[in-house]
């Protein structure tokens, strides 16, 4: 009964953090249809830059207590620097490309990811040196069950990964600029007909995305405080599951990335608490086999009939 | 203002190596219907992809109200007041109605205005308002046209675009749309139209031009064109 609620519980957290970084794949998708394989380093950049924030600000000193809303406002930050930092990869690095072959976007992407690794790990940007995330957000136990801790940083975490899914789903289904993304993401030439600013509308959604993947960046550092250097290979996996979640339920439909996200934390949380926590990324990606087999425009996807 | 509405001025388009129009002069007078009649490919499509700036002339000039708008993006183009009923219809088959014709007065901001030209379009096409939560890719095809129609409205067009709204429709869905793009003509809005029906686009239209492969090659009054013998044999069907 514990480890089933423990497990649980993770599975949620995981799962959501999960579900907000394939909503930047997938949103991306949706209005350029391909993969932008640097999202998941702007996942890395919303952690590290968060960590560098704090560090500035002395909190990561030993015995340093952050203020009660310290974390939030790191949060926006990061979130804010991100979401820049993501509309400047658009710019320079994608928009160049619009009508170029899919494939060459493709390799631009792999490429800007690298460039944003190595520069990561430059000495004077983040280092090489894995680092420890001090806790920014307020923890107490809030409730004991079945031998259970129920911890506040964890509602805070999971919490806050929930608002923003809804409110993202309001942004993008109850409001003309979402309107617009949705037709955007249909047919790029009919938007335009209707007035609607393409250019603009990409760079917002990736700045959209990239918010979102620095939020989760930053919530899972609260969650597994040890801070990886930019480059490693942890980072790429988790991106790519996040990846996985964002196809498993249906690449460009919204609801089907934050599905998607939740179904992958549980597959990979349950399997590692019951079956065996060596083989957690192989439950992943069965579960991504399965689904391309049986199902291969994703749970919520439609099989979509390739546009000339 | 004197001069016509819109002005094209030796319009030349390529796709890659092809050259789909070879130059093309073309003038839209202030309240009028131009049609644009042509056969498959003969570059008619092309012609208004090109006015509304999704294709990019290699040459020529394209003027709207005195002002040159070749070089804008497709949507300062629709900010202007040109604006376009695209071919296949281009409607958003997972929205609703409601939720095209609102995507129709993207670049407005004026809600009252905004509901009165949806109410003057609902009233055009009554069909429309009974379906308005209905997801659009339920809709049969001449209801997609007429949608279709209804969004350009939205926008508050000087110069409405219409690409083909008879492809694919039955001869009586025809007759009616023909008969709303007369009425809304009369209302006030400038029309260049691009059909092969040229029958029926001749029979509305004020000012008719034939289209062959990239050219231009006819140019007249729609009711002279009507009865001219090359274009009754080539595109009328006639003897």
């Amino acid at each position: 009964m514990t480890k089933l609620l423990q497990t649980a519980m993770d599975a949620v957290a995981v799962g959501s953090l999960y579900a907000l970084i394939a909503l930047g794949y997938t949103m991306v998708y949706g209005v350029l249809k391909f993969i932008n394989f640097a999202h998941s380093d702007i996942f890395v950049l919303g952690a590290w830059s968060s960590f560098a924030m704090a560090a500035a600000l002395g909190w990561t000193k030993a015995g340093a207590t952050p203020p009660l809303l310290g974390g939030f406002a790191i949060l926006l930050a990061s979130m804010a620097f991100c979401a820049a930092a993501g509309i400047a990869i658009e710019r320079f690095a994608y928009r160049p490309l619009r009508g170029a072959p899919r494939l060459n976007v493709l390799i631009t992407a792999i490429g800007v990811s690298l460039l944003l690794q190595n520069v990561g790990q430059l000495p004077f940007v983040f280092g090489t040196q894995p680092q420890r995330m001090p806790q920014l957000l307020p923890d107490r136990v809030l409730a004991s069950v079945a031998g259970v801790d129920l911890r506040l940083v964890d509602l805070i975490g999971a919490g806050t990964a929930v608002a923003l899914m809804l409110g993202l789903e309001a942004l993008v289904f109850r409001t003309k600029l979402g309107r617009a993304m949705r037709a955007v993401s249909w047919d790029v030439k009919t938007a335009a007909l209707m007035g609607i600013p393409v250019d603009r509308v990409v760079a917002f959604t990736f700045g959209l995305g990239s918010a979102l993947a620095a939020a989760a960046g930053l919530l899972y550092a609260m969650k597994y405080p040890g801070l990886n250097q930019p480059a490693h290979a942890t980072w790429v996996l988790l991106g790519l599951k996040a990846f996985v979640a964002a196809v498993v339920g249906g690449i460009g439909n919204i609801r089907g990335a934050m599905l998607g996200g939740l179904l992958i934390g549980a597959v990979e949380l349950f399997g590692a608490a019951y079956f065996s926590p060596h083989l957690r990324d192989l439950y992943v990606f069965t579960l991504l086999i399965l689904v391309l087999l049986y199902r291969p425009a994703g749970l919520l996807g439609r099989a979509a009939v390739e546009k000339v | 203002m004197n001069g016509p509405l819109l002005s094209v001025r030796g319009l030349t388009v390529r796709y890659g190596a092809i050259e789909a129009l070879h130059g093309i002069d073309l003038d839209v007078p202030e309240g009028r219907i131009v049609t644009l009649i042509g056969s498959n490919g003969a570059g008619k499509t092309t012609t208004l992809r090109t006015i509304s700036g999704l294709l990019r002339a290699s040459a020529g000039s394209v003027a709207f109200a005195g002002e040159e708008i070749g070089e804008l993006a497709p949507h300062e183009i629709v900010k202007r007041g040109v604006v376009q009923a695209p071919e296949g219809r281009g409607i958003f088959p997972n929205m609703s109605v409601d939720e095209n014709l609102a995507l129709g007065a993207f670049t407005r901001s004026d809600s009252a205005g905004i509901a009165a030209d949806r109410e003057r379009s609902l009233a055009l096409f009554p069909r429309l308002r009974e379906r308005l939560s209905q997801s659009a890719g339920t809709l049969s095809g001449g209801e997609q046209q007429m949608l279709a129609i209804a969004r350009a409205l939205l926008a508050r067009p000087r110069l409405l675009l219409l690409d083909e709204p008879s492809l694919g429709l039955a001869p009586q869905v025809v007759a009616t749309i023909f008969r709303i793009v007369r009425e809304i003509n009369a209302a006030g809005t400038t029309i260049l139209l691009v059909e092969q029906n040229a029958r029926m686009a001749l029979s509305v239209s004020h000012v008719g031009c034939v289209l062959e492969v990239g050219r231009i090659v006819l140019r007249d009054e729609a009711s002279a064109l009507a009865k001219s013998d090359s274009v009754r044999r080539a595109y009328l069907g006639g003897e």
